[in-house]
């Protein structure tokens, strides 16, 4: 039976070994611009802008000493009249004839990410595993279509309700807040939370919190510590996906935030415009601000992939 | 009937009580279910119809006025359709839907063949797969704005790394991607088909390890060749998983804002101002905020109705 060997069913080493070698292939092309962007916050900006690019390069810190501070010019009898450099990047700024002149924005930008990330991510978190128990046990009135309706809330396009919003923001005073922003998050998130919750949970069988109410717990102690606990996976797969997306959206916070609850994507663009072409400094930016997400990716690969392929998979 | 009365003594009243509430099955301590599914639900619903329905129902209505946002003092005059007129007789505007539907259609093309592709690939199941799907999918983890920034740096004349990987094939480093009109509304497919090939590869490995492997044996058993067998088996069984991988990168491209804003802001002249570019700027650099919102109730009419056509066929394919 020579053709079994060729089968679908059990591949042959030798095209195993070609998948592989393809595959690896397409995965390392597809890491060079991750990989170049983080070397890049290494170079200094004149082997930023090197031609032909250097790969090997001496590294240095100045892209991300750039990020944090602001600097000015100064001139040479200026600088020589200065007390020596208090620490390492003092140091570093005035081998460039300049001097920092206080922090940058980005760590507050960087801070305001993660404030409205976490925030989005735990009411979206609260508000969805409720109504998916709610939805999962309980006869709620026009149920299919409440599902359906938070379903399709997905589809907006953010254009379509991107004018009132702004126009209500206003009005409100919820613009550049932090509040305003968790809240519209937690919108765009709950849809999604809720669907992939309420599978989580279809999947916990009731009789265990009947147990527990029959023990004595009321419902919602049963939902506290008996079902909450089980639909760990769950909710910690939609937290990760509503703090990814919240941690990159940009189309909402460039029209509705600018000062203080402006998050790092608007932000980091900007960096180009204020140091000239920064690149090291932009990258540098770039690379803590994906730093994160890269983590958690590689960290929690399992919970993330389930829930990518969840509505395909389960729905 | 009743047997209380006034006589009856406080015991038997207590065991008549019982007695009236036993024939609901079981009651528990705390608040009654029907409380509970109300309060469960009703702050997600609330909360959608203020940032969804009611900006929408706002939005429609703006359509037809003059509304401008940056002065909140205007007379505002309700012109009926004259919005929608005037964006349908506009040049731009279908140009900007050109740009959209060139974008949308490769990138879509070219994410197909090649997330197919590597998930067929992965399905061969060779040996630390996992690790190379890990570094495949970081990229469509990251912030597309972010991403379209860090891609201009990328796609630099002579000093980008992109256009020193190429120089061998093309024969120089002068080229720009994102400068010369002929190659930019390429380079925003390029960058999007970089950013959400591994999506549709997820997808579709999903579909790949759905289908049941007996059939593959039963196929063997007659004869089929692997030819015969990819056609026949894994194809149909495939197609609901990669048409729904379509459906939702169709509908996030015709959305698509973020990344190309960062990465050519719709240039160079505008040939990469993709529909919502177009938008966003009328509404919010122009403020002829009316007249964005009827271009906005236009694409969003025109989401929803392919999204439900494609759902219909998407419905049928699966059913098979």
């Amino acid at each position: 039976m020579s053709t079994s060997a060729h089968s679908i069913v059990e591949p042959t080493a030798r095209v195993k070994w070609m998948a592989g070698v393809l595959v690896a292939a397409y995965a390392l092309v597809t890491l060079i611009p991750i990989v170049w962007i983080v070397m890049t916050g290494f170079k200094s900006p004149s082997d930023s802008i090197a031609y032909p690019p250097k790969v090997i390069f001496e590294p240095t810190l100045e892209g991300y000493v750039n990020v944090f501070t602001t600097r000015s010019r100064q001139s040479a009898e200026y600088m020589a009249q200065l007390p020596p450099p208090q620490t390492w990047y003092e140091e570093l700024v005035r081998e460039r004839n300049m001097v920092i002149t206080g922090p940058s924005r980005f760590a507050d930008r960087y801070m305001n990410s993660l404030i409205i990330g976490f925030g989005a991510t735990f009411l979206t978190v609260i508000l969805g595993v409720m109504a998916a128990y709610a939805f999962s046990r309980f006869r709620v009135p026009l149920r299919d279509d409440l599902m359906f309706f938070i379903l399709s809330t997905r589809m907006f396009p953010p254009v379509a309700v991107a004018i009132p919003i702004f126009l209500m923001y206003r009005e409100l005073g919820l613009s550049d807040t932090h509040l305003g922003m968790i809240v519209l998050y937690t919108a765009v998130n709950l849809s999604l939370a809720v669907w992939l919750l309420k599978g989580f949970i279809d999947e916990i069988p009731r009789e265990y919190e009947e147990a527990a109410m029959v023990d004595g717990y009321s419902r919602f102690q049963a939902f506290r510590k008996v079902v909450l606990p089980q639909a760990k996976a769950g909710i910690a797969a939609t937290a990760i996906f509503s703090l990814i997306f919240s941690w990159n959206e940009y189309n909402f916070a460039i029209l509705l935030t600018s000062g203080q609850a402006q998050t790092a994507p608007p932000f980091i663009p900007l960096i180009i415009g204020e140091g000239g072409l920064d690149w090291p400094a932009v990258s540098a930016a770039t690379t803590l601000f994906i730093l994160p997400v890269l983590i958690f990716t590689v960290l929690l690969r399992k919970h993330l992939l389930a829930g990518i392929t969840f509505g395909a998979v389960r729905r | 009937m009743s047997t209380l009365s006034d006589t009856t003594t406080p015991a038997a009243a207590e065991t008549a009580e019982r007695a009236r509430r036993a024939p609901a099955p079981r009651t528990y301590r705390g608040l009654s279910d029907r409380a509970l599914a109300w309060i469960f639900v009703t702050p997600v619903v609330v909360l959608l119809l203020a940032i969804n329905i009611f900006p929408l129902v706002w939005n429609i209505w703006l359509s037809f006025t003059t509304y401008r946002a940056n002065r909140p003092g205007m007379e505002v005059r309700n012109i009926g359709t004259a919005n929608y007129e005037r964006l349908l007789s506009q040049e731009d505007v279908w140009l900007s839907l050109q740009h959209t539907a060139h974008f949308v259609t490769w990138s879509l093309a070219l994410q197909v063949l090649l997330g197919f592709g590597l998930a067929w690939l992965l399905n061969k199941n060779f040996r630390s797969n996992g690790i190379w799907t890990t570094m495949i999918v970081l990229p469509m983890m990251l912030s597309p704005a972010v991403v379209g920034t860090f891609w201009t740096y990328l796609f630099q004349p002579q000093i980008g790394i992109f256009n020193a990987i190429l120089a061998p094939f093309v024969g120089s480093t002068q080229f720009s991607m994102i400068a010369d009109a002929q190659l930019a509304p390429w380079a925003i497919v390029l960058v999007d088909t970089w950013m959400w090939t591994p999506f549709v590869m997820l997808i579709c490995l999903a579909g790949l390890r759905s289908v049941p492997r007996d059939l593959y044996e039963a196929a063997e058993v007659d004869g089929a060749s692997s030819w015969r067998q990819f056609y026949t088996i894994t194809l149909p069984m495939v197609l609901p998983f990669l048409m729904l991988a379509v459906l939702f990168r169709g509908i996030e491209n015709f959305k698509m804002f973020d990344m190309v804003v960062e990465l050519t802001s719709g240039g160079p002249g505008s040939v990469t101002e993709l529909a919502n570019i177009y938008l966003k700027r009328e509404a919010f650099e122009k403020w002829r905020t009316g007249y964005a919102a009827a271009l906005a109730v236009i694409l969003f009419v025109t989401v929803f109705g392919f999204a439900n056509i494609y759902v219909k066929v998407w419905t049928k394919v699966k059913q098979r």
